[in-house]
């Protein structure tokens, strides 16, 4: 039985653009405008969409590096009571928004101060794309992995050393790694390094911001073997945001594919990649280099760049560049509807037709 | 180093347009000497797409970049040929340039072969218009084209105004210094060819006359620019400068039309703008369009879409292949990713740390990959169709200021032998058209061959 582990509900991050003599704002940049996305327990979902689409941007909302604009955040709290405070926002009457407010204001992430967020803090990970920034320079091993321990004072100081140890058997280096710098590893190992510093608070939840994309094709399969072993094992939840999709049907059991701060489609990573139903997910899968060269694929070039997200396209956001673009698309946001029941949704007015 | 016989690689038949013959590379650095390139032959024929595939800090870079010999400080070819062949009246004969002067590479540079670089935002010169950019390329290597049709439409324009029309007198006088200036580039390129020509006889001779009539030819070379008579101080003076203006137009006409035909939307407005203003794509693009200005014979793509989306990179490769049929005689495409390598190329040469690990037909790489590192890194990418777990190479690439003995694969080898550590392999051509450098692939069967 699996029970939803995160919960966003019309999280929305806008960055504002200022202008002028006195810096006013003058627009935003709509990075992540309106997203619904759950993460079941032990589930890896991969978040992909081109550069600038919002990914990472969402991503860090939920570990609370920057605050959303809008919108809500539940961590592992009772689905029910979610429910319960969800349906109360949305409802008409004032009173009952009112006693929707109080309870989101308790479970909701995004509004967490203090040791309820510090606590919480403990069950959330990253691991970053490139371990070269992400590493402090100066730092020993031992103490970059020993890092997160330490703020959480999970771990007496007599027993940090052996949990230290433990955790870098379990990202397979061994005890001559421990007192030496970033710089003297090769990217692959550095990647460990920071997955071990991840591990180090039994977290329940990982998110892989592009964690293979600066480490080679030999050394990313690694990489990639490692993780999909540490999430059966530690029974983990990653949200996996990448750019390639092949990455993402290796290690995902589901696909959130976003364009321009909206997600586009939502679904198990077979059956989209099997049978993708919006357009935008087409000329993706479409776009992938296929390792082989036998194959002969039709494939859908899409005309144009992404769009700049301070003004959108009105109506659905991909018209401009959708071959299947009609009028309604011109007018209309689609909104993300369920397909079947299989847990598939579809932001696309004629995914039907097409 | 002791001297190194001949690797025997398929020759440069009549259909050869480049290749390199046992490069060896160095960087010498405060740490010590990285030897980047480990005797690398490689050879890219008339008409094909010739891929180069490996991980970061195999070489790969540093092999083209030997070939268009744009190595950077603290870099050197230390040792081996680079061979061309771009004599138009006859394919099969070479020109070795690793000796020629770089006045003679800036020649070919650009016009003969020209390069799109691995990031086009460092690539493109953030305080240059693109006309003025792509337009450079015109402007160094096209100049006695851009003046004859210059001339042509000014001769136009005169014959279609009225005879007291003061502008007719202008036409004429920015005629007289336009010609001037085209035959200043004229004797300059005759002169070149006289001495090219001289340079392409003594090719074949490695006597010590025949190299000190190169060094002097080279010099000669060196020695000679276009000069442009009357227009030289016609250039100076601020108000007779503007004699040029007509061939601006010119210059700028060409370039609107050529990124039209690279599918830039609204070209016009596009060249007069600065490349922080464009998209990633289209900063590509342009650099792509600088490389095509003047109908290279080979164009060499280092990682032309490492840095785009895949869509925008699937746009991007859609062009290079278009180009390829329609422009471009052979492209040497450069990548690290296994899905282009097979959706582009047509022939591959897998690199490892500086060594050439195999060389085959894309399909035949793809299909039987013979070295132990071909094999492990086609399996591990993941595939469309991939169900049980992904197979990977134990280790990660060595450090190439002290590179392993022998084979520089050998502690990451899966089937290592004793020999691998003492003896590097030699390169065998295992099946016709399949080269391999691996002691599993024994020098028997090249002598069978």
């Amino acid at each position: 039985m699996s029970t939803t582990l995160v919960d966003v509900r019309a999280l929305k991050k806008y960055y504002p653009v200022t202008g002028g003599v006195f810096r006013r704002r003058i627009a935003d940049v709509r990075a992540v405008d309106g997203v619904d996305l759950k993460l079941d327990r032990g589930e890896c979902v991969g978040l992909v969409g081109e550069s600038g689409c919002g990914k990472t941007t969402m991503g860090k909302a939920i570990l609370r590096l920057h605050d959303a604009t809008e919108g809500r955040i539940y961590f592992g709290q009772p689905p029910a009571q979610v429910e319960r405070a969800e349906a109360l926002l949305a409802s008409a009457n004032p009173a009952d928004r009112a006693q929707g407010r109080a309870m989101a204001r308790i479970m909701d992430l995004n509004r967490m101060r203090g040791r309820a967020l510090l606590a919480l803090r403990q069950k959330i990970q990253v691991v970053f794309q490139d371990p070269t920034n992400s590493l402090d320079p100066r730092m020993l091993v031992k103490h970059i992995v020993a890092e997160p321990l330490t703020a959480q004072k999970l771990v007496s100081a007599r027993d940090i050393d052996d949990r230290v140890l433990e955790l870098l058997a379990i990202v397979g280096l061994t005890s001559d790694h421990l007192m030496r710098y970033p710089h003297e590893f090769s990217g692959g190992q550095r990647q460990r390094i920071a997955i071990a510093r991840a591990l180090a608070t039994s977290p329940e939840f990982i998110l892989m911001d592009e964690p293979t994309s600066a480490l080679d094709v030999s050394v990313q399969a690694q990489i990639l073997n490692l993780l999909k072993k540490l999430q059966e094992e530690f029974h983990l939840t990653y949200l996996f945001v990448t750019h390639h999709l092949l990455v993402v049907k290796y290690i995902s059991n589901r696909i959130a594919v976003m364009y321009l701060g909206k997600i586009v489609e939502l679904g198990p990573t077979s059956q989209i990649f099997e049978r993708p139903l919006h357009p935008y997910t087409r000329a993706l899968l479409s776009a992938i280099p296929v390792p082989d060269p036998e194959s002969h694929r039709e494939k859908i070039i899409l005309t144009g760049d992404v769009p700049n997200p301070i003004n959108p396209p009105s109506g659905c956001r991909f018209h401009p560049r959708c071959p299947h673009a009609r009028e309604i698309c011109r007018t209309a946001e689609p909104p993300l509807l369920p397909v079947d029941s299989g847990g598939r949704t579809v932001a696309c007015h004629r995914w039907r037709e097409i | 180093m002791e001297p190194h016989a001949e690797s025997p690689v398929p020759a440069g038949g009549a259909g050869t347009l480049a290749l390199t013959r046992d490069l060896f590379t160095n960087f010498y650095t405060f740490e010590g000497v990285v030897r980047a390139l480990n005797g690398v032959s490689i050879v890219v024929n008339r008409g094909e797409t010739y891929g180069l595939v490996g991980e970061s800090g195999c070489g790969k870079s540093v092999t083209v970049r030997s070939l268009m010999r744009i190595v950077q400080q603290p870099g050197r070819i230390d040792s081996g040929k680079i061979v061309l062949f771009l004599n138009a009246a006859n394919r099969s004969r070479g020109m070795e340039i690793v000796e020629r002067t770089e006045a003679y590479m800036q020649s070919i540079r650009g016009s003969d072969i020209s390069m799109i670089f691995q990031e086009p935002g460092a690539a493109l010169n953030p305080v240059m218009s693109v006309l003025d950019q792509v337009g450079e390329s015109y402007r160094f290597h096209r100049m006695e084209q851009m003046i004859d049709e210059t001339l042509e439409r000014l001769e136009k324009d005169r014959a279609g105004m009225a005879g007291a029309d003061p502008r007719r007198a202008l036409r004429r006088v920015q005629a007289v210094f336009l010609r001037a200036e085209r035959e200043g580039h004229r004797r300059y390129a005759a002169r070149v060819k006289v001495i090219d020509d001289e340079l392409y006889e003594l090719e074949e001779r490695q006597d010590a006359e025949a190299r000190d009539r190169k060094h002097a030819l080279d010099h000669a070379r060196d020695r000679t620019h276009p000069r442009g008579g009357s227009s030289v101080v016609a250039r100076r003076v601020p108000f007779l400068r503007r004699y040029r203006r007509p061939l601006d137009a010119t210059i700028r006409a060409h370039v609107v039309e050529l990124l039209r035909s690279l599918g830039i939307p609204n070209p016009e407005n596009v060249a007069q703008r600065y490349p922080h203003e464009l998209s990633g794509g289209m900063q590509q693009r342009i650099v792509i369009a600088m490389a095509l200005a003047c109908h290279p014979t080979l164009l060499v793509a280092d990682e032309p879409t490492s840095n785009l989306d895949v869509t925008i990179q699937a746009q991007i490769v859609e062009l290079i292949k278009d180009l390829k049929r329609t422009a471009i005689s052979s492209v040497l495409f450069i990548t690290h990713d296994l899905g282009l390598v097979a959706e582009v190329c047509d022939r591959v040469t897998v690199m490892y740390a500086g060594d050439v690990s195999e060389t085959a037909p894309v399909k035949e790489l793809f299909r039987k990959p013979l070295h132990p590192y071909s094999q492990g890194l086609l399996a591990s990418v993941p595939k469309v169709q991939q169900v049980d777990e992904l197979s990977m190479i134990p280790g990660a690439v060595p450090n190439l200021i002290r590179p392993p003995q022998g084979c520089r694969f050998h502690p990451r080898c899966p089937r290592r032998m004793d020999i691998c550590e003492r003896e590097k392999p030699a390169t065998v051509e295992h099946e016709p058209g399949h080269w391999v450098a691996c002691h599993l692939y024994p020098a028997s069967t090249r002598s069978a061959s």
